[in-house]
């Protein structure tokens, strides 16, 4: 069928340009590798998963960098969380930002928190938008009866 | 040599604690398919809690409900208890001394890994932790 293997062609161009882009790292693999018939969805359920907590912590970043007094631990706490969650789903680029956003908070820079909050937004709404993109391809290629290529 | 297949009863069951929701989903996803059974607790609170450890609880290593915990992997880095101070309680208990600890952290801090590992801890795992690293684990605990 035409039609499956050139969605399938694009799935894999579209995959290996999100690695060699940094988009996504080798934990991404980690997850699809988790993935089997007892557990269908997991790779989608831990990234929406990821989707909401995010939201959430970039809320509560900007609530708190606008405080009149800046709690910089607080916001430390919240990078923490924002870093270890990314790092765990593979999500490369928003990762390293909250290596710097972390720094700034360390330094009690408030230019630079600021910076790096407009940055670690811009990079997740990128791989957000990605991983949609991906998911989308996905279901056209299952709903036009072929299966998911493996990438290695 | 030992048979290396386990009865229902026999998969070993481990407690995963860690304050990160993805984090949690992720181990657990990790230990299932390594074949153990298991719970997961938010913060070292909510785990003394389950391992029957918090004061005023009667000590038995059958917690709530009655299942013995073969091993627990806790976060470092947790609000309230880090887990390293639930890694000492633990050792601390007659009961559970002896059920390994495995600790996971994000930041590898060669101090930090010395001292949990002279506090009694099985192993200390990088975060993100991977397959690998949690079928290294499982292995050892067909040893139990």
């Amino acid at each position: 069928m035409a039609a499956v293997s050139q969605l399938q062609r694009q799935f894999i161009e579209y995959t290996s340009s999100l690695y060699n882009e940094g988009y996504l790292d080798d934990q991404f693999t980690q997850l699809q590798k988790l993935q089997d018939e007892s557990n269908p969805d997991f790779v989608v359920e831990v990234v929406s998963l990821f989707f909401e907590d995010s939201e959430k912590l970039l809320n509560n970043l900007a609530t708190a960098l606008q405080q009149k007094i800046v709690d910089y631990k607080q916001v430390d706490s919240h990078v923490h969380q924002f870093k270890g969650s990314s790092s765990s789903i593979g999500a490369q680029r928003v990762t390293n930002v909250c290596v710097h956003f972390r720094n700034c908070c360390e330094e009690k820079n408030l230019d630079g928190c600021l910076r790096c909050l407009q940055q670690v937004k811009h990079e997740y709404i990128l791989v957000r938008n990605k991983l949609e993109a991906l998911f989308r391809l996905e279901q056209q290629i299952l709903q036009a009866g072929g299966s998911i290529p493996m990438m290695e | 040599m030992s048979i290396e297949y386990f009865e229902e009863e026999d998969v070993p069951h481990v407690l995963a604690v860690d304050d990160n929701l993805i984090d949690r989903k992720l181990v657990e996803k990790l230990l299932k398919t390594s074949s153990c059974r298991v719970t997961t607790a938010e913060n070292a609170m909510r785990a003394m809690e389950y391992l029957g450890l918090k004061e005023n609880q009667q000590q038995n290593h059958l917690n709530g409900n009655g299942r013995k915990v073969n091993m627990i992997i806790t976060d470092y880095c947790m609000p309230g208890m880090t887990g390293y101070e639930l890694l000492q309680k633990i050792k601390e208990s007659a009961v559970l001394k002896d059920v390994p600890v495995v600790i996971m952290s994000s930041e590898n801090i060669p101090n930090r890994i010395n001292e949990c590992l002279e506090k009694g801890a099985e192993r200390f795992i990088l975060k993100p932790v991977k397959l690998a690293d949690v079928k290294k684990l499982r292995r050892q605990l067909t040893k139990c």
